[in-house]
């Protein structure tokens, strides 16, 4: 079974790509992997969903009735790092991200995630913006 | 008569502090204070020896202004992460966090935010009001007292600080022997012996107070933050609701009793040296929740104004309360205050009962920059709440990252010779250790601060009783200061044996309550991070 990976953060974002995920693994009758990890280097990081957000992920999932898993860690590597090796360690088929606006200051500083994604992606990947 | 000259002089000091300059100095050292309080483990002391060598430029006044913008600001900072995180940004904030986080999680963050706020600047500016009248005429009793006085006072300094601060008070005094050991350094004062320098001409000059305090606030502190980088992000309760909704009349009328409590128990106990200001945001909060009626007293333990209201008054009292000693007798009770005088020596102002007289320009602007610092942290404090809170999201490498660089340059910077820096990184693994073992900093600055002239009053004292160690408790104002020192350790240790108990019953009952209500108790991310299907592998070994 193919597999599509999904970067997940709790915000509408997020949601919106995970909803488009799920239409993309329907479609092609795919395994969902969606993934949520951080690298707790900071005190508080608000893309890491906390239990009750996993919960809701959850709830929504499995109503849609696809095969999924959650990947929901700490991990030393960065977020798009785990997306990416994921990706080739599943051989999925689409990565799908969430896409927002950054300046160029604050990816200078803080990095892209959905630009390394974009670069170092083993397959497509679909950029889902916020609608 | 004193108190209409010293008007005069808060007038003057107040003409000073607000020239446009002197305010920008003040924002500066508000906001930045603020912030550092906001974030766990940076405090205010570690934030003034960082910036010691870089104001080293700019003229006494502004950097002393600076310096109290930080100290207040850091009592600010500390009770935002508390009542939004449930972790408190310094110690003085613990108690906030039992009330005030409860609050939040019911969805009252922004008034336990206003409380908070209002809180410390009534009692800040109550507190500095005290502080301006209170001060000259201490500082008037204490140009009269002797070196065999002095010496009686250093000596309840050094105890009250090392045994009181902190848990543990073998620990305290090992740390407090440590710093007069690294105070011994160097060249005799009175004999021009060397000591302790190994014939090392770098140590000649003994070991610079800046180099030891930033080695162990920063470089420690940076390591130990290393040691344990891998903790979980903790969920930041939102702050809902507009302008209007932060402080009802309500909360306002349950507010204001507790401010004024509040401010009435923390000034004192800033003044006497009896354990800073966490012993008295503890008082407050007991007797906030002894003096609860009905249903405000059910209320305690899930999520009281009041408990949030009188210790974040309490704390800001005691700040302003802990100038009384430093600005009248030289002698620093908490780390900050210490930090600060290290601040007045390298200006070479002389810290100590003249102070008054010979600086007096200098000390009265800054009582009236915390007057202005006060009010600027209130009108900024509430609306930039969402900034503080991102501030926390900043990546640890990254913030400690510039910490060690800031703290490595200012190493240099004392005496450009790297010798310095190596000293800097040995004294910052001690504070490691320090850290890692419990044992707390506050004494070793201290001991190394107040050592020198400790050892110089001592030795003057004895030269003049021609070497009879009587002389020393035989002045009556020694003998009392020595009987007061007896009864504030007597007391305290009471104090400190009740806070036991105290937090004992209070965490016991707010397992309870957790259990009860069921609710998702956000402190440990961890537990929660493996709780899905997750049929794949979890290795984080790269």
């Amino acid at each position: 079974m193919s597999a599509i990976v999904v970067g997940y953060v709790p915000n509408a974002l997020g949601e919106a790509a995970v909803t488009e995920a799920v239409e993309e693994a329907r479609r092609r009758g795919a395994l969902l992997v969606v993934i949520n990890t951080t690298r707790a280097d900071r005190l508080v990081n608000p893309a890491y969903a906390d239990s009750e957000d996993v919960s809701k992920l959850e709830g929504m999932l499995s109503a849609t009735g696809v095969p999924y898993s959650i990947r929901h860690s700490i991990s030393e590597a960065t977020a798009a790092e785990e997306v990416v090796d994921t990706a080739e360690e599943l051989d999925a088929e689409l990565i799908v991200i969430g896409l927002r606006h950054r300046t160029p200051v604050g990816k200078l500083i803080m990095g892209s995630t959905a630009q390394t994604i974009l670069l170092s992606a083993p397959c497509n990947v679909l950029a889902v913006k916020l609608p | 008569m004193c108190s209409v000259d010293s008007f005069f002089l808060l007038m003057e000091g107040f003409a000073t502090a607000m020239q446009p300059i002197y305010l920008l100095f003040a924002l500066g050292g508000v906001l930045v204070g603020t912030a550092v309080g906001v974030l766990p483990g940076i405090g205010p002391a570690m934030t003034v020896a960082l910036l010691m060598p870089i104001t080293y430029s700019l003229e006494p006044t502004a950097a002393i202004i600076v310096f109290a913008g930080i100290y207040y600001g850091g009592m600010y900072g500390g009770s935002t992460t508390s009542i939004l995180l449930n972790t408190p940004g310094e110690s003085s904030s613990i108690v906030t966090a039992l009330e005030g986080n409860k609050m939040a999680k019911a969805g009252r963050g922004a008034a336990a935010l206003a409380t908070a706020a209002v809180g410390s600047f009534v009692a800040g500016t109550i507190a500095t009001v005290l502080l301006s009248f209170l001060a000259p005429f201490v500082a008037a009793f204490a140009v009269q007292i002797g070196p065999v006085e002095y010496v009686a006072l250093m000596v309840v300094a050094f105890l009250t600080v090392g045994a009181l601060l902190g848990s543990s008070v073998l620990r305290g005094l090992a740390s407090l022997g440590l710093g007069l050991f690294i105070a011994l350094v160097g060249f005799d004062s009175l004999t021009a012996q060397q000591r302790y320098t190994f014939g090392s001409p770098f140590l000649a000059d003994g070991i610079d107070v800046v180099l030891v305090a930033v080695a162990l606030f920063a470089v420690g502190e940076a390591l130990y933050v290393a040691s344990r980088l891998r903790h979980g992000p903790i969920k930041v309760i939102p702050v809902t609701g507009g302008w209007t909704s932060w402080l009802r009349k309500e909360d306002l009328r349950r507010s204001w009793k507790p401010w004024l409590r509040g401010t009435f128990i923390g000034f004192p106990v800033g003044t006497i040296p009896a354990g800073g200001a966490d012993v008295a945001t503890f008082l407050s909060y007991a007797t906030e929740r002894k003096l609860a009626k009905g249903e405000n007293k059910k209320q305690f333990g899930k999520g009281a104004i009041e408990g949030v209201a009188g210790p974040e008054a309490a704390n800001n009292a005691a700040a302003a309360g802990v100038l009384v000693p430093l600005l009248t007798l030289g002698i620093p009770t908490t780390a900050t205050a210490a930090m600060m005088l290290v601040a007045f020596q390298r200006y070479q102002i002389p810290v100590g009962p003249q102070l008054f007289e010979s600086n007096s320009a200098l000390v009265w602007a800054l009582i009236a920059s915390l007057y202005v610092g006060n009010l600027m942290l209130l009108v900024l404090n509430l609306p930039l709440v969402g900034i503080w809170v991102k501030i926390l999201q900043i990546p640890r490498p990254y913030l400690y990252a510039g910490i060690l660089v800031f703290a490595v340059l200012g190493a240099f910077s004392v005496n450009f010779t790297p010798i310095d820096v190596i000293i800097l990184l040995v004294v910052g693994i001690l504070g490691f250790f320090m850290r890692r073992f419990g044992y707390p900093i506050a004494p070793m600055v201290v001991g190394l601060i107040l050592g020198p002239i400790f050892e110089s009053q001592l030795r003057r004292s004895l030269a003049i009783s021609q070497g009879d160690p009587m002389a020393l408790v035989q002045s009556p104002v020694a003998a009392t200061i020595y009987v007061v020192l007896i009864v504030i350790f007597a007391l305290s240790f009471l104090l400190k044996r009740r806070q036991r108990q105290f937090e004992a019953m209070v965490a016991a009952n707010a397992d309870a309550s957790d259990v009860v209500r069921g609710s998702v108790a956000p402190a440990e991310p961890t537990t929660t991070s493996t709780s899905t299907p997750t049929t794949d592998r979890k290795d984080n070994d790269r």
